[in-house]
């Protein structure tokens, strides 16, 4: 009978709205379970969810830190952005560095996987070799960046001398900073989007590869034909969140070039949040920016999901 | 099948490569790997070279004089000693106490019935795909009000639960039997009895990938204890390492032993638990 009584319930339960047949035992799952969630729930609301609301509140005042008093201002934080040329710059730097290192960031990996997912010798020592970067604190890493690339003491910076580049340091130079924190970037996420790949080739179905090759197909079509289409939903992930990613740029930025780089070249959006909000603490405006951030991420995460049930349709 | 055009088949079955594809691809891999390997190689070996060997020019690979100076002095010219302690509080904290509250409501979300559930999943989905970047000024604000700037608790309280540990979790503990709870539950086992006797004893291998993702992104993390701290007493390694170049007059080497030090505990872990480092990026890409 009890067993029996397990079942039914069990069936029950599945189903979305069952009628409550046995209310004592659903109440005191009720409390158990709100018991458990109750610290969860209050540290995401205060942590994540009040944050998210109080952004959209400080957007629409004007206030500083040390002031007292909050003045309602409308959409002025907004108009005050669409007129900042360093709000501007920030963006512009953004998609620079956006525009690089997702590109790259997926056709390295990509290729990295495919011949790593390959019966060569050495294998296993190769992927770890190229997952090492992601392991380690970009901001620590950065500093290793910064000084390889410092002319008085970088091996890097003296190769590069080598090759025609001026004696001075790129970090320094307008427009070789941020190339400089593209080419670092790449190099830290290299193994992160590869395993990804990894993962994503390896749940490729062999047969499909067995029945291609029986039509006759090459590697390049075995490519074309098998394995990209079938990669569909690791590409578009791949692709939102190194989107995603790019724009909430911060540590390499901050690190390998203080202050905004050369001629502020090196700003991004979640640098300039930072100087405004944390150094200049004009919290407001800062808020603004991350609002205008926040709808960027929203809809690229709405494109993601549109096009990944596009495509399980 | 066996005809001599039929390609030969590698150990897990693939397509094995023929010799001249296997060499080339060896060695582009080869040389590709220790250019990326390279920065960590020049690190270790500027940390074993005197100051002044560091400053002269041309710059070179190897150290000519090897010393451990920099080991002995990173202890006294940077607090590393303290900077170490507050990174492993830190990241040690969070991963432990959120753990805990992060397997609690995944719990909840995946073996209890009870209204309203389907209205905290869908919220934990939102917490999800909202990103810090976006509202750290607010949430600046946030710690400040609770008085918990530049203290343990602001660094981990905001960070003891985690909407992707809870997601991730919830979606290990539903492929649970169900019979499990239900035997445990007509021996008169508590709710909780079954979380942490049954349920926790059978996720060992989640839980420990979430542990591993949880200390790594903790450990590295920049923006958040660079936000949270502001004395040198509280700054966790890469806030603490990388705010001490900025300030002072740097000493190459020092910097670097302390940055050699920083990434020793990640590394001797990715040795020994690969798999939980490499299944914690892979399924952080399943999550979609």
């Amino acid at each position: 009978m009890t067993i029996a009584a397990g079942v039914v319930d069990r069936a029950q339960r599945t189903s979305p709205r069952a009628p409550v047949r046995r209310p004592r035992r659903i109440r005191k799952q009720t409390v158990a379970a709100w018991c458990f969630l109750a610290p969860s729930l209050i540290i995401l609301a205060v942590f994540v969810f009040w944050p998210i609301v109080y952004s959209f509140d400080l957007s629409v005042h004007r206030w500083k830190f040390s002031a007292d008093a909050q003045a309602w201002v409308g959409m002025a934080n907004y108009e005050r952005m669409w007129r900042d040329a360093r709000f501007w710059n920030a963006l512009g730097n953004t998609v620079y560095y956006t525009v690089f290192t997702v590109p790259l960031g997926i056709v390295l990996p990509l290729a990295l996987a495919m011949l790593l997912n390959q019966a060569i010798p050495l294998r296993s020592l190769l992927r770890s070799a190229f997952f090492l970067p992601v392991i380690a604190s970009f901001a620590i890493v950065a500093l290793a960046w910064r000084f390889m690339l410092d002319p008085d003491i970088g091996l890097l910076a003296y190769w590069l001398s080598f090759l025609g580049f001026p004696h001075v340091s790129p970090l320094r130079d307008p427009n070789l900073a941020m190339p400089s924190v593209i080419l670092a970037s790449l190099w830290k996420n290299l193994g992160f989007n590869m395993v990804i790949y990894l993962a994503g080739l390896q749940s490729i179905p062999q047969v499909l590869y067995e029945a291609a090759r029986i039509d006759g197909a090459n590697r390049w079509q075995q490519f074309a034909n098998v394995t990209w289409p079938q990669l569909r939903n690791t590409n578009i992930f791949v692709l939102v969140i190194s989107v995603i990613g790019a724009f909430q740029v911060f540590d390499p930025s901050f690190v390998m070039t203080p202050g905004g780089g050369p001629l502020f070249s090196t700003d991004t959006l979640v640098t300039y949040i930072y100087h405004t909000g944390i150094t200049n603490l004009n919290l407001s405006y800062a808020a603004s920016i991350g609002i205008f951030l926040f709808v960027v991420v929203f809809i690229l995460t709405l494109i993601q999901m549109r096009l990944t049930r596009a495509w399980e349709q | 099948m066996a005809t001599a055009r039929t390609p030969r088949i590698g150990e897990d079955g693939k397509e094995a490569p023929g010799p001249l594809f296997t060499t080339v691809t060896l060695i582009v891999l080869g040389v590709l790997a220790l250019a990326v390997v390279f920065p960590f190689i020049w690190m270790l070996f500027t940390s074993l070279k005197p100051e002044s060997e560091i400053a002269t020019y041309p710059p070179r690979l190897l150290p000519r004089t090897w010393t451990f100076e920099n080991y002995e002095n990173v202890w006294n010219r940077i607090p590393f000693a303290r900077l170490f302690v507050n990174s492993i509080a830190f990241a040690g904290g969070v991963t432990v106490v959120s753990l805990a509250l992060d397997s609690m409501s995944a719990y909840a979300l995946a073996r209890l019935e009870f209204p309203g559930r389907n209205v905290v999943f869908v919220l934990i989905l939102i917490a999800l795909m909202l990103p810090f970047q976006v509202m750290f000024v607010p949430l600046f604000v946030t710690v400040h009000d609770l008085h918990l700037l530049d203290s343990f608790g602001g660094l981990i309280i905001p960070r003891a639960t985690n909407a992707f540990g809870i997601f991730l979790l919830r979606q290990f503990f539903v492929t649970l039997p169900k019979e499990l709870d239900e035997a445990a539950r007509m021996d008169g086992c508590s709710e909780f009895g079954i979380y942490w006797r049954i349920i926790l004893p059978l996720s060992g291998p989640a839980l420990a990938t979430l542990a591993v993702f949880h200390f790594m992104y903790n450990w590295n993390d920049f923006l958040w204890p660079l936000l949270i701290t502001s004395s040198l007493e509280m700054r966790t390694l890469p806030a603490g390492l990388a705010l001490f170049v900025g300030s002072h007059v740097i000493e190459y080497g020092v910097v670097m032993a302390g940055a050699v030090l920083a990434l020793l505990p990640l590394l001797i872990a990715f040795l020994f638990a690969q798999r939980y480092f490499i299944q914690g990026i892979a399924m952080s890409g399943i999550k979609e």
